[in-house]
């Protein structure tokens, strides 16, 4: 693949040598939360297996079992074709398995060699044990290209290079299986392709690695073979020589149940929203949106399909007033808004469901009526001269959980106490019961039964159906096709196309990988 | 406030606040057996000295107007999910405009330097408060070491004001002069003669009335005003906070200066209630045990007058008790508060994952019900 990191000497590997890892039938509940349902993988010694699928698709849980650090309800851990228990970290290092965390677990004002040794200092004479990790990593350094100063301080390297001594670490303690996760999370692209090179060198000399990752581009560059996880299943293995983006993308999106909301057709009225050139570059330095580009108008729905991760969830902040762009104008019925706070915003008639209603839509202790007024509670209905008028909130809480059949029908009952869809429906209920014009949605139906998910649906036609304008963003594509008018597909931040929800799905799933309908035809 | 999610209301408002005393008075109870003293007889002491006599209960009710002066103080920051250590040094800075207000405004009317002192408690206080609110929400400098580190600020500047500015010419004490008599708060059993009744002398003055309003307007404040609820909302979900458009920053500010404020008013008690001069470090402690008040009276009016109250005859029923058992040092009367205060406070957790287990166990499924 890289002509510069071709290895001269690729070890030798039996055909008919076991598996470095097999897992059979691992089984995960974390309360009601099933995590990993009766998962089964064999992985090859010397090969890069990369594992894929949306965040909470059980991918970490997974290895996390592997790495000791949760034990399996059931199911078996075979290393090299011998059955293991892994009770914690320290067994799996022992059994030579090494991981590299998303978050670094590095002393920030040790140096690099300090670290490479921390719990494996050799004796309780430091120097003696530093010296010979000297010579030790001066070796893989070598051997691996794995460049790093030794004696600089941590709190001094960029991130990529903190990586390599997370690298070095685990080699260090000869872990002769690898376990990334999501490794180029925190890397420029150039970082990554480094990343990657080394990679495959390790590969080369004979070490196993995993790569948890929900990025295609890098499953299909650097890995042998990829399973595909979702809800907690393993959907698929593929040898990735043999699968193309596209088809992993729509494994890793699924099918969700047949959903056949109706709607009647509709002309599609004035422009509400315009967005022009809106970039975000986030604390970090990373780049969430690039250029993005759209118009929603009165009475549609327009939906915005992708892989979890490619920039929707700033979308939906920058467009409710909660993140501010680093570039380009927003227009709410033609005037800019990029001043306007999220208070005034909603006050102009734009509200927002979002993602995650259970860290940001709610407040899991607050009774449900008080979460009822969350961002109108400065309305006068619930009180004037700055107080809060009980009765008037638990009235309106109670007409608001009739209207959308919120159960238990308890005003004073705790949010958390709801299940996931009636969770839902009190964040909609007081959304959509505020008469917006423009409704920001993200994940509608994340986590929320069936029954549910059609009410829903029905809610969010209606309100387009008397004229306001939608904006929803869902990992669902099912979803997404049965109720936009149209629908904008985003991969890395980029808005890579639009099409109408009778696409073939294909197209999508295209779209969905970062590749634009007229680059493909 | 959000892992105590799942007890039913009389369990966290009784039972973990009534096991950690119990506790507390165990470890006490094996203490006094190790000096050779009897537990039994010392609690009786402590329960007479404290409650026995209209004297001791008046002494408990003005150790406890402090207590909820600062238990209110730390409960409003806590609220809004801010830790201010600092009740201490603010209710120190408060004294410093007490005293002004009481040593250069003196000739006003009594009602009005009686208004204007309690501005100036409350204003000092807030001030003093306000910079690590501002630091915290305009820096993120956390208030839990800039609110300590002010309370040594407030320490120096009292200690340079008294020694160099304050004290009257001539005078070697470390303290401003006496308070004329029209700017003292009336103690209770002086407006008692007044009115008929007599009872014994003690310093309970009429800022105790005052606490008891400020629970009131406490309790309106966080329940039944939208500013309440905002802060709350911050405390609960800093993220539901920025969602439901609130200012996350302002309300820090807010929520310090109010909490400062409250902390404030404890000077009214101390210096124009009961000392009548400013003095050295009158503050003794009041503001940090207010943290174990209001985690122990869970941040709640009434828990914090419960709670205040038990303080204040701890404080009161251990002074008897040094001065009745010859065994029983001033120390050692310090040792047992701290039991007490390590109990409430420090340790609110220690019974608390137990007794959740216990109720999951009891309650295997409690979605939807009531």
């Amino acid at each position: 693949m890289d002509g510069r990191i071709a290895s001269p000497g690729r070890r030798r590997i039996q055909p008919d040598a076991p598996a470095a890892i097999e897992l059979r039938n691992i089984d995960k509940h974390f309360g009601s939360v099933h995590a990993n349902r009766l998962v089964s993988l064999q992985i090859k010694q010397g090969t890069i297996h990369g594992i894929i699928g949306e965040n909470g698709a059980g991918k970490s849980t997974l290895m996390s079992i592997l790495y000791g650090f949760y034990r399996a309800d059931a199911g078996e851990i075979l290393i090299n074709g011998s059955a293991v228990t892994i009770r914690s970290p320290a067994e799996a290092i022992a059994l030579g398995i090494g991981m590299v965390h998303q978050h670094f677990m590095l002393v920030e004002n040790f140096t690099v060699l300090e670290n490479i040794v921390l719990g494996a200092e050799g004796g309780p004479i430091l120097n003696r044990g530093l010296a010979e990790a000297r010579t030790a990593v001066d070796t893989l350094k070598r051997d691996y290209g794995l460049d790093v100063p030794a004696g600089a301080l941590i709190s001094g390297l960029p991130v990529g290079l903190q990586q390599r001594v997370e690298i070095l670490k685990a080699l260090y303690r000869q872990a002769e299986i690898l376990i990334l996760d999501e490794p180029t999370g925190v890397l420029t692209p150039k970082e990554a392709d480094h990343l990657f090179a080394v990679l495959r060198k390790l590969r080369d000399e004979g070490k196993t690695i995993i790569l948890i990752t929900h990025k295609l581009r890098e499953v299909m560059a650097v890995t042998d073979s990829v399973s595909v996880m979702r809800k907690g299943e393993l959907v698929k293995t593929l040898d990735t020589r043999s699968t193309t983006p596209a088809e992993l993308a729509a494994l890793m999106v699924g099918r969700s149940v047949n959903l056949s909301a109706t709607k009647s057709h509709r002309k599609p009225g004035r422009c509400v929203l315009e967005l022009r050139e809106v970039s975000f570059t986030d604390a970090a330095g990373v780049e969430r949106l690039k250029n993005v580009s759209f118009a929603l108008h009165e009475g549609e729905i327009l939906g915005v399909a992708g892989v979890a991760g490619n920039g929707q969830s700033e979308l939906l902040e920058i467009l409710s007033g909660m993140l501010r762009p680093t570039a380009g104008h927003i227009f709410l019925h033609g005037q800019s808004c990029l001043d306007l706070t999220a208070r005034s915003l909603r006050r102009r008639g734009v509200a927002h469901v979002p993602e995650d209603r259970q860290h940001m839509g709610l407040v899991m202790s607050f009774e449900a009526c008080e979460n009822i007024i969350l961002g109108y509670h400065d309305s006068s209905k619930y009180g004037a001269y700055g107080l809060l008028n009980r009765h008037a909130v638990i009235d309106d809480a109670k007409k608001k959980m009739h209207a959308y059949d919120v159960r238990p029908h308890l005003p004073l009952l705790r949010a958390s106490l709801f299940s996931g869809g009636n969770q839902q429906k009190l964040v909609l209920a007081r959304e959509i019961d505020q008469h917006p014009d423009v409704l920001i949605v993200g994940q509608p139906t994340r986590g929320v039964d069936i029954g549910a998910i059609e009410f829903i649906h029905q809610r969010l036609i209606e309100l387009r159906d008397r004229g306001k304008a939608i904006l929803l963003v869902s990992v669902e594509l099912d979803e997404i096709r049965a109720l936009s008018d149209r629908i904008l597909t985003m991969c890395n931040g980029l808005v890579v196309g639009e099409c109408t929800p009778a696409a073939a799905e294909s197209a999508i799933s295209l779209m969905m990988a970062g590749i634009s309908p007229d680059k493909a035809a | 406030m959000n892992r105590r999610a799942d007890l039913p209301w009389w369990a966290d408002y009784l039972l973990i606040p009534l096991l950690n005393l119990a506790a507390a008075f165990v470890l006490s109870a094996i203490l006094l057996i190790a000096i050779g003293e009897d537990p039994l007889a010392a609690a009786r002491i402590i329960v007479e000295g404290a409650f026995g006599q209209a004297e001791g209960l008046g002494y408990t009710l003005f150790y406890a107007t402090n207590f909820i002066f600062t238990g209110l103080a730390f409960a409003l920051a806590f609220h809004a999910g801010l830790f201010n250590i600092g009740a201490e040094g603010q209710a120190y800075v408060a004294g410093l405009g007490v005293a002004l207000v009481c040593l250069y405004l003196d000739f006003l009317p009594r009602p009005l330097i009686f208004i204007l002192a309690a501005i100036a408690a409350g204003a000092f206080g807030a001030a003093w408060a306000f910079v690590p609110g501002y630091l915290q929400a305009k820096r993120g400098s956390h208030v839990v070491i800039t609110t300590i580190m002010f309370n040594f600020i407030a320490s120096a500047l009292i200690v340079y004001l008294l020694v160099n500015r304050l004290s009257p010419p001539g005078s070697m004490q470390p303290e401003t002069r006496t308070f004329s008599p029209r700017a003292r708060l009336p103690f209770l059993h002086d407006v008692l003669a007044a009115l008929g009744p007599s009872i014994s002398q003690s310093p309970l003055n009429v800022s105790f009335f005052w606490a008891l309003i400020c629970c009131v307007l406490f309790y309106i404040l966080i329940w039944h005003t939208k500013l309440g609820y905002e802060l709350r909302t911050l405390g609960a979900n800093p993220m539901a906070a920025v969602y439901g458009a609130m200012s996350p920053p302002r309300l820090v500010m807010i929520a310090m200066m109010l909490s400062g404020c409250l902390a404030g008013f404890m000077a009214l008690n101390e210096i124009m209630g009961s000392q009548h001069r400013m003095i050295l470090d009158y503050t003794s402690g009041y503001g940090f045990v207010g943290i174990a008040v209001a985690l122990m009276g869970r941040a709640h009016p009434i828990g914090i007058i419960l709670a205040a109250v038990l303080f204040g005859a701890l404080y009161q029923g251990g002074a008897e008790l040094a001065f009745e058992s010859p065994n029983i040092t001033r120390d050692m009367i310090v040792l047992l508060q701290g039991l007490v205060i390590m109990m409430a406070g420090g340790l609110e957790h220690l019974f608390r994952p137990n007794i959740e287990r216990l109720f999951a166990m009891r309650r295997p499924s409690i979605a939807g019900a009531r």
